[in-house]
This record gives structure tokens, C-alpha cells and sequence, in this order.
């Protein structure tokens, strides 16, 4: 096993959302509000992430603000001294609720915006949103807090790159993440309707280089790339069970969120085991750790310190066996189910909404509620 | 951007100096990274207060370390300064 110390934690506290996104990383099968950990089980869960080495928290979802205790568990993570970050569609974010979170010690909120126009943003996140996040925004700037802007970019939204950067310049964000969109969870589900076209990919990042010198030393500008466009895959949270843990709603623990793809694995829970014991001895975790797990053409490559052989969630998904190359790569021959799905990128985008309870999902389904 | 000994670093606004009693080492924290420092890499930062020039903090460790240490400091800042990690007045 690795020696290593995971530096963070993202904590999906539950899965209830307002919005319902169709490139959201959750699983098809969320669990409800029933199953979610207590308040002190994901205050027992946080002390032993500290003591485990885990410098940075993400309080996320779903909608983190959907649970009543947001507050009593930040103030937790603060004194255990996390560095800790809510990740919030911003709905729900009153004056009331971002002061006490400021109070208890909450350093830095993360908004998510769906696009620079409103009508499009609102039918991408299935609900009217766009002129909640204007108005939370102002408020983090007014508190104080350190301020991140994230938008998921896909083919809808992609042409528009340079007006979602200027949007959140405007926000006063102090950070702009570009995130294209990574086909896990119901992103992978939409994926058709989502993936954009080449010339898109090619415009969108000459805007976004532009940008990031425009902007150097007043809005730090990160740009996810979309990895089926790449010629080698992402070097995945540095590695399997390196440095990274996400927990789930009901407490389930996963080197990554994408994890849940690789249904082979069985994940333990943190009611059943402390963290520690998780990071350290359970299968899952030490199932593609270092390089012993590698096949051809991963390893005798000297790309696998660079990238570690990609995405296993990706590899198992799209292949069916997780210690497979990850099929972005362009010096395996799996990477033809790559060049297949960017050919499915085009015409008007169909959505499949992301829901918690499957039924109404397909009832829902390309209409906004 | 250039740093020079006339240089006034402060840390990000964002970016919060820790010692983590786990690691017995002192680690930058910023959103979504950690980067961790050495005792010297520490040294430096603890004295970026947005007041003290690079030379000035290069006087202070000079006096502690007995060692001319203005050009790995100025170094070891613009390199942070690339990453944003610091900003300059």
C-alpha cells in the first residue's frame, strides 16, 4: 500500500438538489434524505479526515444547503482546521444562512453558473436560477469570502465562453473554473446532447487562453480541458487512492466521485469502518494503487508517472474492465470508442434531467419543469 | 511579472499559512490545493505581510541564517508569484 496521505476530502452531504442538471457527476441512483449520514457522523468523519492528513474540505452534493446542519458542520471543520469549501448551486443561500456560515469559520464558496444568458441558464439547471447566483454573489463579495465561480461547459453553452468569463469578472469572482464537461454520472448519461464539436473546443480555448492573461493577478482562471478531445488522458486526482476521497451521501467512500461506474469494486462505508482503516487497507482503495495493476500499453510507458494510465472510472465505463487504458489515450487501440462518441456530437441537445427518484426523471425528461 | 529586491509580497487573499501537526510541516492552503513547504519555504512566507519588501526579508533571514539569502528568496517568491500563490505591491 502507498505511504501517502490524502490531502482532500469532498464530502457530498447530500444528494438533494433544486437544480437538475444533466451533466451532474452524481449517480443515477441517488439516495434520498433517509439514508444520509448524521450530523455527527460527518463530524466524527471530518476529525478523522484531519487526522488522516486532509487539508482541504469540499462541502458539496447535490445542494450542501439542503441540510440543516451546513452550519454546525462547518463550524466543525473550522476548528479541526480544514480549509473548507461549500460547493452550492447558491440556492438557498440566504443572508441569514452565509453569515453564520461565514462565523463559523467557512473560508471560500465555490457558485456554479450555467451559462452568461439567463434563459439558457435556467434550461440547462431546470429551474429559474440565474438571477439567484447574481444576487448570492454579491453577497459572498460583501461577506468576504474567498470566491469561485465554476461553470460546466458543454455544447450548448461552449460558444458562449467569453461572455461566462466576462459574467463572472463582473461577479468579482476571485477564481473561474472552466470546466468542460467530464462524462461520469448523468453527464455520461447525456452524453450525446452534450459533447461538443471540435471547432468548438478549438474556439473555446483561444478565448480562454486570452483570458487567463487578461485577467492574471485578478481572477485566476482554471481551465478543465475536454479529455475525448485530448490525445492523453487526465492524470486522474494523481492517481488512485494518492491523495483524494469523496464521500458519498449515505457514507459510502470512493477514490473519486466517478468511482461508482466501476461496479465490480464493493466501497466501504464509513459507519462500518474508521477512515483511516478505508484509506489505508480497504480493497477498493488499493485495487489501482501505484502501477503493479497496469496492463499494455500503460506499463511499459513512461507517460504512466506523468498520467497513471488516466481514469479507471473512465477505462470501466467505456471498456468494461478498469485496468484497461484509459481510451482517451491515443497509444491504445480502445481509443476508437472515444473517436465513435465525438462523432455523436451534434444536433439540438435532448436532456435527460437529473432527478432522485428515476420515475419522474423519465417523466420529466427534456422539459422544464 | 519581474520580481526585484524593492518587491512588497503579500500572500493571495485566498491563501492561508498552516502548520499541520499530522505532517510536523507547514503547508500554503488554498481553494481546491495544498502546497507543502519546507522550513526555509516557510520562513519566507511568514514574513510576506504586504508591508516588508524582498529585501527587507532577505535582511531579517540574513541576520537569522548568517548567509546572504536575497537571491534565493527573490527566486523562491517570483516562482510562487508565477503560480499566483503571492501578489506584489
Amino acid at each position: 500500500m502507498s505511504g501517502n496521505r490524502p490531502t482532500t476530502l469532498l464530502a457530498e452531504l447530500t444528494y438533494r438538489c433544486p437544480l437538475h442538471c444533466p451533466y451532474c457527476s452524481n449517480p443515477l441512483a441517488m439516495t434520498g434524505a433517509e439514508a444520509e449520514l448524521t450530523t455527527e457522523q460527518w463530524m466524527r468523519v471530518f476529525s478523522e479526515a484531519r487526522e488522516l492528513g486532509v487539508l482541504q474540505l469540499g462541502l458539496s452534493g447535490g445542494e450542501p444547503l439542503a441540510r440543516k446542519d451546513l452550519e454546525v458542520l462547518a463550524d466543525h471543520a473550522h476548528r479541526t482546521g480544514l480549509y473548507t469549501t461549500l460547493v452550492t448551486s447558491a440556492v438557498g443561500l440566504t443572508r441569514d444562512r452565509a453569515t453564520a456560515l461565514r462565523d463559523a469559520g467557512l473560508e471560500h464558496i465555490q457558485i456554479s453558473i450555467q451559462d452568461s444568458d439567463p434563459g439558457t441558464a435556467d434550461r440547462i439547471a431546470g429551474m429559474r436560477a440565474a438571477h439567484i447566483k447574481q444576487e448570492a454573489a454579491a453577497l459572498v463579495r460583501e461577506l468576504g469570502f474567498a470566491f469561485s465561480i465554476n461553470a460546466v461547459l458543454h455544447r450548448a453553452n461552449l460558444d458562449r465562453i467569453g461572455e461566462i468569463i466576462e459574467l463572472a469578472g463582473s461577479l468579482g469572482a476571485d477564481r473561474l473554473e472552466l470546466a468542460n464537461t467530464q462524462y461520469y454520472g448523468w453527464a455520461f448519461e447525456n452524453r450525446r446532447a452534450l459533447m461538443p464539436t471540435r471547432d468548438q473546443v478549438e474556439r473555446a480555448q483561444a478565448v480562454a487562453d486570452d483570458a487567463m492573461r487578461r485577467y492574471r493577478g485578478r481572477m485566476q482562471i482554471i481551465y478543465v480541458l475536454p479529455d475525448y478531445y485530448e490525445a492523453y488522458p487526465k492524470p486522474c486526482y494523481g492517481g488512485w487512492g494518492n491523495n483524494y476521497l469523496v464521500i458519498t451521501p449515505s457514507g459510502q467512500t470512493l477514490p473519486c466521485h466517478g468511482a461508482t461506474h466501476i461496479t465490480t469494486l464493493r466501497f466501504d462505508n464509513v459507519r462500518d469502518h474508521s477512515l483511516d482503516w478505508i484509506w489505508r487497507e480497504s480493497a477498493a482503495f488499493q485495487a489501482y494503487r501505484g502501477d503493479e495493476w497496469m496492463k499494455e500499453p500503460c506499463r511499459s510507458c513512461p507517460r504512466k508517472a506523468v498520467d497513471f494510465g488516466g481514469c479507471r472510472c473512465q477505462a470501466f465505463a467505456l471498456t468494461g474492465d478498469a485496468t484497461n487504458t484509459d481510451p482517451v489515450c491515443t497509444l491504445t487501440p480502445l481509443r476508437s470508442v472515444i473517436d465513435r462518441a465525438l462523432e455523436e456530437a451534434t444536433g439540438e441537445p435532448d436532456y435527460r434531467y437529473r432527478y432522485i427518484h428515476l420515475e419522474s426523471a423519465r417523466n420529466q425528461s427534456g422539459a422544464l419543469p | 511579472m519581474a520580481l526585484t529586491p524593492a518587491s512588497i509580497p503579500s500572500l493571495w487573499r485566498l491563501a492561508r499559512l498552516n502548520f499541520d501537526p499530522v505532517r510536523q510541516q507547514h503547508v500554503l492552503l488554498y481553494p481546491e490545493g495544498a502546497m507543502m513547504l519546507n522550513e526555509s519555504g516557510a520562513a519566507i512566507l511568514e514574513l510576506c505581510d504586504g508591508q516588508r519588501s524582498i529585501s527587507e526579508i532577505a535582511k531579517i533571514l540574513d541576520e537569522r541564517y548568517h548567509c546572504d539569502v536575497l537571491a534565493d528568496v527573490t527566486e523562491y517568491l517570483s516562482q510562487l508569484e508565477e503560480k499566483e500563490y503571492i501578489r506584489v505591491g
